[in-house]
């Protein structure tokens, strides 16, 4: 229906249509607040990484499996691809194959936080923990907030999928998806950081 | 649709930004795994990773959050919190 309209008065039609801010404003405040917290954190392990203790770090960051955390970027890559495509399908249609791609996303979240609680459980298990020294205060606070966003971002992700059930025509049907939607992708990029910062530097 | 001889995936924005943040990773991982093995080259290595870290953190923000779409001011916001919080991490990672 949109596109139609769009294209009556001639205007050239990518989906979407035309420039909007994806979303409610709000999650965009949010996102901008997100991404100023987590900014001081990325900056703490900065500082950690060549200050006084740039040798106990380094030690530490020896101790972490690399590819549990190539494998934990992989799962919110993926996620997020299903969410973007469910998303660009969620425009055009209602059925059941769209909220599918929402559950894959939720499935690649699940299987994340598994992936995260292995990891967690082997360093504790081996009386690593927070108080172990501040490279590993700053690995378990961190993810830490960062795990609370990929709960927080599940329970979105179901919102999304249910409306992605409603008709197209259901009032701020779509403005939910993309809200939702935008905030699950919060999630993978402060991951993104967070790995390079912790598992790679 | 106006380029028949790409393959589809590569058509696909989305599906095209997951392949590129893939591959992204695997660089990354690459690189990270030299930089512990390294005694040499790691202020190239540090350097790499972090850009490639931010490029990546750009893409999913470009296309997964669709801030191609979105205003001009929303966009441009984004991109300077990238490339700033990239400086920043490279200044204090190499000094």
């Amino acid at each position: 229906m949109m596109d139609c309209a769009a294209k009556s008065k001639g205007e050239v039609t990518t989906s979407p249509p035309q420039k909007h801010i994806p979303g409610e404003l709000g999650i965009w405040v949010f996102v901008a607040g997100d991404l100023m917290v987590f900014a001081a954190f990325f900056v703490v392990i900065a500082l950690g990484h060549n200050g006084e203790q740039a040798e106990i770090f380094a030690q530490s960051r020896a101790t972490l499996d690399m590819w549990v955390g190539v494998l934990n970027t992989f799962l919110l890559l993926t996620g997020s691809w299903f969410v973007a495509k469910g998303v660009e399908k969620s425009r055009t249609a209602h059925d059941s194959a769209i909220s599918r791609y929402f559950s894959l996303g939720i499935l690649c979240g699940l299987l994340f936080v598994a992936n995260k609680s292995f990891e967690w459980g082997a360093k504790i298990i081996v009386g690593i923990n927070p108080m172990t020294n501040d490279f590993f205060m700053y690995y378990f606070v961190f993810t830490g907030i960062h795990l609370l966003h990929v709960f927080v971002g599940l329970g979105v992700l179901l919102l999304v999928r249910n409306a992605s059930k409603r008709p197209i025509t259901a009032r701020n049907r779509n403005r939910t998806i993309e809200t939702g939607a935008t905030f699950w992708h919060l999630v993978d990029l402060l991951w993104i950081v967070l790995f390079a910062l912790f598992y790679l530097l | 649709m106006t380029k028949p001889q790409l393959h589809p995936l590569l058509r696909d924005a989305t599906t095209l930004a997951w392949l590129i943040l893939v591959g992204t990773t695997a660089l990354g991982w690459w690189l990270g795994f030299t930089s512990h093995n390294a005694q040499n080259g790691i202020l190239f290595t540090t350097v790499g990773i972090l850009i490639s870290a931010f490029l990546k953190v750009w893409i999913v923000g470009f296309q997964f959050m669709e801030l191609k779409h979105a205003p001009r001011w929303l966009r441009h916001g984004f991109d300077a919190w990238v490339v700033v919080m990239c400086s920043v991490l490279i200044v204090l990672c190499i000094r």
